[in-house]
């Protein structure tokens, strides 16, 4: 009897484990399965996700390529002021928009333009070669310049602006995220550091060309 | 019995295809690169509650539903949707910087001054098909665009 019992208890902590088990596999394979659906190599079709983490010790620090194929360090921007946007040349929406309202904003800043320069920096490198961006940044605004290099090397000043961003296979996973955070831009100091953020949507080209041209005469007070 | 069942529902079917959808302000952003996926915009307002079931263009090889989703932390993504909800007598926008409708596999640059036809396929009211108007790059509202 007790025998019987203590069997028929063994049997079903077994089943228990094993149930466990199992669990434990498919919620692992499964997980792999979604990495793998995810976050593939780089290929065509990727899509690429942006978000800013945080305002603070925000940076422009990088080494990077620009559209006409010049090896080119934050230094060579030193003495003027940056406004940067981070995206990617298969965006359809946010990335257009934005850079068509930069150079908005530029053509705003009026005879001041010139000691801003607009940056955008692609997060999409493996795609958006030099040529490309050539193409991409001559069809928003002459100045503006186009910013690439290799992954390891846009990480890296993604790191320093504080960006985040994720690739993910658009082909292969139509029901993947395409792009997180519409486009911040970043307002950088003549040395680099942080000074405002800015979104196309929350205000005009006017009202963010009034607010650079402010922040650049209230630094010259300063001084 | 069977018979008059059928006969029934032979009857009903136009009046469920009764809803109607306007779809208004049609236009798109022209592309700078081949072999980058285009974005469409529209409005649409239907009638009684209808559901976008999808979209097709002769020169895309797909047209996605794009959305943006935040989630808790305040990150907002680009998702894709299968379907739209259309609530009655509400204006459906699709706008730049909210939701788009993504060309992917386009067959052709899409170039200013140029139109392409658009068909949205509605749960209720079928397909509504719209001549949508390619603005320059810098368009980013169909009024600024059209100035």
């Amino acid at each position: 009897m007790t025998t019987e019992f203590a069997t028929r208890h063994l049997r079903r902590i077994r089943l228990v484990l094993w149930g466990v088990v199992t669990a434990v596999l498919l919620a692992t394979g499964g997980a792999l399965m979604m990495r793998s659906y995810l976050l593939p190599p780089t290929s065509e079709g990727i899509s690429v996700e942006v978000a800013t983490i945080g305002e603070t010790d925000i940076r422009s620090e990088f080494t990077l390529m620009d559209h006409t194929g010049r090896a080119v360090t934050e230094a060579d921007f030193t003495g003027r002021w940056q406004l940067v946007f981070f995206g990617f040349t298969h965006c359809p929406d946010i990335c257009p928009t934005t850079l068509a309202y930069m150079a908005s904003v530029l053509d705003l800043l009026g005879p001041d333009a010139e000691r801003v320069v607009p940056l955008f920096i692609t997060v999409d490198p493996a795609r958006d070669t030099v040529p490309v961006m050539a193409e991409y940044v001559a069809a928003f605004h002459p100045r503006l310049v186009g910013l690439t290099g290799t992954e390891a090397q846009v990480a890296e000043a993604a790191r320093n602006f504080r960006i985040w961003y994720e690739r993910m296979d658009d082909e292969n996973a139509p029901d993947g995220h395409m792009m997180a955070h519409a486009g911040h831009m970043y307002l950088m100091r003549p040395d680099g550091r942080f000074d405002d953020v800015f979104q196309e949507q929350d205000q005009s080209p006017q009202k963010m060309a009034g607010q650079v041209l402010a922040r650049i005469q209230e630094s010259q007070d300063v001084k | 019995m069977r018979v008059l069942i059928v006969a029934a529902l032979a009857v009903m079917l136009p009046l469920a295809a009764h809803a109607e959808v306007v779809v208004t302000d049609p236009w798109a952003r022209a592309s700078i690169l081949a072999s980058r996926p285009g974005a469409a915009y529209v409005t649409a307002e239907s009638d009684e509650d209808d559901r976008l079931i999808g979209a097709s263009t002769p020169i895309a090889d797909r047209v996605m539903i794009h959305a943006i989703e935040t989630d808790a932390n305040g990150i907002g993504r680009m998702v894709h949707r299968k379907t739209l909800d259309l609530p009655a007598g509400e204006a459906v926008d699709f706008a730049p910087g909210g939701m788009h409708l993504m060309l992917m596999g386009l067959s052709e640059k899409l170039v200013e001054g140029t139109t392409f036809p658009l068909t949205l396929h509605f749960e209720a009211a079928g397909e509504v098909t719209v001549n949508v108007p390619v603005l320059g790059v810098a368009a980013s509202r169909l009024d600024e665009g059209s100035k």
